[in-house]
Formats: C-alpha cells, sequence, structure tokens
C-alpha cells in the first residue's frame, strides 16, 4: 500500500488531474443534493467516493454521466472548462460509466453488448474484426469469459460486471466511473472485479470507485473522498488513514454504535493477545 | 494447469476465442452431432418445431386429400401465402421490438381500396398507384412511430384506433360501390396471381442463392481464420451448399411438372428477396443490432448512444409500408378490392405466422425467416382445408389452436433455454 501511495503521490506533484471539479451545487426542489463539492480525479489513480445513503454519491455521478447538469460550478477536463449536457457529451469528453444495474442487453451476446453503439464496419458490421478485439481487450483485462459468442444472459453476475467494464474501455476513455461494482457479488467475483479495477490503473485510466464496502475500498483505492450530506467531508490517502477515520467522516461522528462496537471488539481482542 | 499436456509444444497456438480450458469444443462429425441434440434438448429449438409441424401438417393432409402436394395445389399455396407473408415481415420487425402493430390487416385493406379505386375510377397509371399506396402506409406508420415516442402510448391501443380509422377510411373510399374489380390485365394481378418465374430463371437463382451462401460462408470463415479466430471447416459449408441447390432445384423441378399455370409465383420470389434483405438489414448492420438491443433492454440500448426513437419510428413505418405492400398483392391475388379485403383474419393471419416462425412475443428474439416458415404452416392449414371443403368455422378453430400451441412452445423453450443458460 505504501508504495502506491508514494506512486501516485509522486504523480500529483508532476501531472495534471484529468478531471477536476470545483464548486459544485445541485438541488431537486426543495433538497439541496449536493453543496459546494470538489473533487479532483488523476491518470492511473483509483479514487473512491464513499458515504451513506442520501450523501450525494449517485447525483454526482449522475451529473459526470450527463444524466442532469449541475446547477453552478465547473467540471474541468484536461485544463479545459466543459459542460456535460447528455450522456453522449459525457462520453465524447472521455468518462466512461458503469451503472449499478450495468445496461447490458440479455439477448445479445458479449461482442454485440461491448461494441453496442459503436460497431465497426461501413454498411455491413465486421464481426470478425469486433470479435478479435473483443478477445484482446477481455485478455487485458485477465477476465475469465468463455466464449463471446454466448448471449449476456448466459453468464454470472462478476462476468457481467466484467463484460459492462470492458464495454466502458472500448472508447479509451480517460476516467472510469463504477458505481458499486461489487454490489451484488460473491466472494471471487468481487476479487475478480478488484484485480479488473487494478488493471484499469494499470491501463492509465483514472477511476471513480463508488462503493459501500470499505474492505473493497481499502484494496484498490488510493484516495478515499466522503461525501455527506451532499458536502465534502474529508479526503484520504488510503494508506495512512484508518477505517475507524473513514467512518467517522461517513457518519459524521466518531463515537456511535458502529465504531463503538470496533472499539469494543478490538480492545477484547487486544487483551486476548496480551 | 499442468495436466493438461492434450497439445503438444510445436502445434500452432489455438484460435483466440477457444483458449478457455472450459469450453466444451465438438471435435469430428460425432460430437458435433451430439452438440446439436444437446443444443435442441435445451431450448434452443431454431426453427425444428415449425419444420416439424409443417412436415405432420403436409403428410395429414396428403392423406386425407392426395391432390395436396401436386404440382398446382402448391404452387397455388406459396402463391396465395404471399400477400399475409409480406405483412408478417412486418409484424417480426414490430414483435422485435417487442411492440405490436394490430392495424396491419386495416391497413392492406386500405391500400388495396385505394388500388381498386384509383386504378378503376381515377385512372392512374398502375404504378403511381402502387407508390401512392405504400407511401399511405408509410405515412401511417409515421404517424404511429411519433405518437408513440411523443405520448409514450402503449402500441397496441394506438395500433387499435388505427385499426378502427382505417377500416373506416377503407370503407370511405370504397364508398357506394363496395367491391371494386380489378381487371385481369392488370400488371399487379399478373403478379401476384397469374404468371409464374420462367424454369430457367428459377433455377438460376437457386443456383445464385446456394452459390451466395458458399461464398459468403467461405468468405467469413477465411476472415475469421485470418485473424486468428476459430471457423468452421469448408466440409460442412460445402455440403450444406450441395442440399440447398438440390433441395431448391428439386422443388422447382417438382412444381415446374403442373404445366404452364404452375411453377414458382413472382409474387413469391420477391416475398423470398424480401425476407433475404430484412434478414441481412437484421443480422449484419448496425441498424439491425439497435432493434435487436432495444428489443432486447431499451434503456441499456438508450444508454449505449443508440438513438431508440428514431429505431421505432422506422421500424412502424416499414411494418405499415410492408402491410400496404400485403394488401395491394391481396387486390391482385384476389382481383378485387372489397369491404372485407384485409378484414377477418388477415391480421391474425400476418400476427400468428411471426409467432409461429419463431419470433418472441416478448421482444428482441427472432429472425426474418419467421414470417416465410410461419405463413408457410398457417396457409398449408387454410389450404388443406379449403380442398377438403371444410367450413371456415373449423379453419379458425384449427389456426387458433395452432397459434396457441406455437405460443406455448415458445414460452416453454423460454423456460428451457433459461434452465440451460441460453436464454
Amino acid at each position: 500500500m505504501t508504495l502506491v501511495s508514494e506512486v501516485s503521490s509522486g504523480k500529483h506533484e508532476s501531472v495534471d488531474p484529468v478531471m477536476s471539479i470545483r464548486g459544485i451545487n445541485k438541488g431537486f426542489g426543495a433538497v439541496q443534493a449536493l453543496t459546494d463539492i470538489s473533487l479532483d480525479i488523476y491518470p492511473g489513480e483509483v479514487v473512491a467516493l464513499v458515504g451513506d445513503n442520501g450523501a450525494g454519491k449517485s447525483t454526482l455521478v449522475k451529473i459526470l454521466a450527463g444524466v442532469h447538469p449541475q446547477d453552478s460550478g465547473t467540471i474541468t477536463f484536461h485544463d479545459k472548462l466543459v459542460s456535460i449536457p447528455t450522456p453522449a457529451a459525457s462520453r465524447a469528453l472521455g468518462i466512461a460509466t458503469v451503472f449499478q444495474d450495468l445496461a447490458l442487453c440479455d439477448n445479445l451476446d458479449v461482442v454485440s453488448n461491448l461494441f453496442l453503439g459503436r460497431e465497426i464496419g461501413t454498411i455491413a458490421l465486421n464481426e470478425v474484426e469486433m470479435e478479435s478485439r473483443s478477445w484482446e481487450l477481455l485478455r487485458q483485462l485477465s477476465a475469465k469469459i468463455p466464449s463471446v459468442r454466448i448471449p449476456v444472459a448466459s453468464l454470472s453476475g462478476g462476468q457481467r460486471q466484467t463484460v459492462a467494464i470492458a464495454r466502458s474501455l472500448i472508447g479509451e476513455p480517460s476516467i472510469v466511473i463504477l458505481d458499486e461494482p461489487t454490489a451484488a457479488l460473491g466472494v471471487a467475483q468481487t476479487a475478480e472485479v478488484l484485480n479488473l479495477i487494478e488493471r484499469l490503473r494499470e491501463r492509465g485510466h483514472g477511476v471513480l470507485l463508488i462503493s459501500h464496502n470499505l474492505a473493497d475500498v481499502q484494496a484498490v483505492a488510493d484516495r478515499v473522498v466522503v461525501l455527506r450530506l451532499g458536502r465534502n467531508n474529508g479526503e484520504f490517502r488510503v494508506a495512512d488513514v484508518s477505517y475507524e477515520d473513514i467512518i467517522a467522516a461517513i457518519t459524521g461522528a466518531t463515537d456511535n454504535v458502529v465504531t463503538r462496537r470496533e472499539a469494543a471488539v478490538r480492545a477484547q481482542t487486544e487483551e486476548k493477545n496480551k | 494447469m499442468t495436466q493438461t499436456p492434450t497439445v503438444p509444444m510445436d502445434s500452432p497456438p489455438a484460435p483466440s476465442d477457444l483458449q478457455d480450458e472450459r469450453l466444451i469444443r465438438p471435435t469430428g462429425a460425432r460430437d458435433t452431432f451430439t452438440a446439436q441434440i444437446k443444443r435442441i434438448r435445451t431450448g434452443d429449438l431454431g426453427s425444428l418445431p415449425v419444420i416439424v409441424g409443417l412436415v405432420i401438417i403436409f403428410v395429414i393432409f396428403q392423406i386425407l386429400n392426395n391432390a395436396f402436394l401436386g404440382p398446382q395445389n402448391l404452387s397455388d399455396l406459396l402463391v396465395g401465402a404471399t400477400s399475409i407473408g409480406v405483412t408478417a415481415i412486418g409484424i417480426v420487425l414490430v414483435l422485435l421490438l417487442g411492440q405490436i402493430d394490430l392495424s396491419v390487416g386495416s391497413m392492406a385493406g386500405l391500400s388495396s381500396a385505394i388500388f381498386g379505386v384509383l386504378l378503376t375510377q381515377a385512372h392512374w397509371p398502375e404504378w403511381v398507384i402502387v407508390v401512392v399506396a405504400l407511401a399511405a402506409g408509410a405515412l401511417v406508420g409515421l404517424l404511429y412511430g411519433f405518437l408513440f415516442v411523443r405520448f409514450g402510448v402503449p402500441s397496441f391501443v394506438i395500433t387499435l384506433a388505427g385499426l378502427l380509422a382505417l377500416l373506416g377510411a377503407q370503407l370511405a373510399l370504397l364508398g357506394a360501390s363496395g367491391t371494386i374489380n380489378i381487371p385481369f390485365t392488370t400488371g399487379l394481378v399478373a403478379f401476384s396471381l397469374l404468371d409464374y418465374v420462367p424454369s430457367w430463371l428459377a433455377y438460376v437463382l437457386a443456383v445464385i442463392a446456394a452459390g451466395g451462401y458458399l461464398w459468403s460462408s467461405l468468405s467469413r470463415s477465411r476472415k475469421r481464420t485470418k485473424a486468428g479466430l476459430s471457423s468452421p471447416g469448408p466440409t460442412g459449408t460445402l455440403v450444406k451448399a450441395a442440399i440447398l441447390l438440390v433441395a431448391l432445384g428439386a422443388i422447382i423441378a417438382y412444381l415446374n411438372t403442373g404445366g404452364n399455370t404452375a411453377g414458382v409465383g413472382d409474387s413469391f420470389v420477391m416475398f423470398v428477396i424480401l425476407i433475404v434483405i430484412m434478414n441481412y438489414v437484421l443480422t449484419r448492420t448496425r441498424w439491425g443490432r439497435s432493434v435487436y438491443a432495444v428489443g432486447g433492454n431499451v434503456e441499456a440500448a438508450r444508454r449505449a448512444g443508440i438513438k431508440v426513437n428514431r429505431v421505432y419510428i422506422v421500424v412502424f413505418v416499414l411494418t405499415s409500408t410492408f402491410a400496404a405492400l400485403g394488401g395491394l398483392l391481396y387486390a391482385g391475388h384476389l382481383g378485387s378490392a372489397g369491404l372485407d379485403s384485409g378484414s377477418g383474419d388477415y391480421n391474425l393471419d400476418a400476427i400468428a405466422a411471426a409467432v409461429i416462425g419463431g419470433t418472441s412475443l416478448f421482444g428482441g428474439r427472432g429472425s426474418a425467416w419467421s414470417a416465410l416458415l410461419g405463413i408457410l404452416v398457417i396457409w398449408s392449414i387454410s389450404n388443406g382445408l379449403s380442398l377438403l371443403s371444410l367450413d371456415s368455422s373449423v379453419r379458425f378453430m384449427i389456426t387458433g389452436g395452432v397459434l396457441l400451441l406455437a405460443v406455448i412452445v415458445d414460452s416453454l423453450s423460454r423456460r428451457s433455454r433459461a434452465a440451460a443458460g441460453r436464454a
């Protein structure tokens, strides 16, 4: 972990962020969902966005994905001020979003899903080219998919997640946003997806990972950005932050049921160890 | 991993799509055969149930009346199936989106009325009338598509309203005259009833079909091999192309033994060509892919950047246009355009044909060929029963039963596909 931390902190001094957002506000009727949110994402870095339900994570993701625009605030992409009015604009900038529901077409095979909306070929589709590029991509991600010519419906949850993530990489995006990629997955499949996120970092993509699972966050993220009630509530380097600090930032207090029990358990085990 | 030395070290690397060790790979003819059986048992039925059903129907009717499989009757059967079959192509398209068009019968009726009135009362040239009728179909489809994407009204309600409105338009157009007879000297009647393709041309078309199949398969496997992907050997392709050629040739030769009033009808050839074109468009083009995607998961298609509304509108336009074309052929086949053209069972037959042929009612699954297979089933039943001079009451009941059976097969195979991981 320390190594990763040094590498990425080294990067921060020399490399500009791919995307930085400043002072984002967004309201829905009487509710102020986001207030003055700021966030930077660097290339080859995994940023975890954490927060309780209703903290504004999904709203922020939807703004970046072009689902709805922000009320005020700026988004800078590769040092250029941009606006993201539509999902197509978001993709054109190089932001690929993998939503929680994956948005795959169950009746189509893996190749068709990977290239959906950006098929190769002029009049007739170039299936051969698409299939070999699919294999190339899946191999790069060390994905375990036996055949790309089977309908997506017959794949497991982890494989479907893999297909969804691989699809986001087709346009070589600068930033990949993953919304709860491990939420519905078993142990082995979670590990598979976390490996995949490592691969994304190795490939130099900036990754924004939304997750409730702090174990996953600590396993792959370089930085953790905490939202609470629509505001920035702390930013940590994973290498030098404890689980409790993150919990505290998420909930707004160190002293609550979760941390108290955590502390009690820890105290007990330490006593036993003595 | 260390225990899999089945591949000698110096052999060429496996094709890049067959490297996963979990893949079950058929090697040799026997394995290929058992793989086929397994595929069918796990619910990937393809067009097998329809073909089996068709054979059963043929056998039963041949036993009941030995004129059924005669070259004359088969020629009539193929030509008669064409008008509703063309309409069924449109139904396949709209079903692929998971939508429905209930007004194809009325649209067909309206277009035959347009033809009758403009020909006999306005004396317009025939080709202009055909264009006008097809344009009317396209316009109606455009309206449906607009209503659907703009207001989000379910398509079956829109087209149910359309069924009545178009029927009204048909009645208004025909007016007091009721039924208009179309003279047999009209080109449309010749095309959709009287004329058969010259036998040499029929054979040439058969050769083109088999050759086209052979060429496209071989060039695809050559490209796949070049790209390092697996490809089926040329033997299987050659055998299939030979079977196709012999089968088509045998059918043509048999139909031609019926003399001057038998053979392959002009309109039937057009029907098959339309299917080949639509099949190509659906399976090999970007637009076709987007139709399947919208039928499978609209939201996913939208997020993938597909212009979903445009797909809906184009499909509704195509469906109504195919229905208008079907109506023209229907009028030509009957030699008249009447109040009952396109009414009654026209609608149901077209929809039933698509479903019986294997296009799923649930969207995203099916093929243009199901229009041909389905209409052959429906029209064989209808033709066979009328040979036995049975009442249309029996015909309705039997067609209803067959439709029900087809839908049950569709649902059952869906279930076993899901169980076998083919979904």
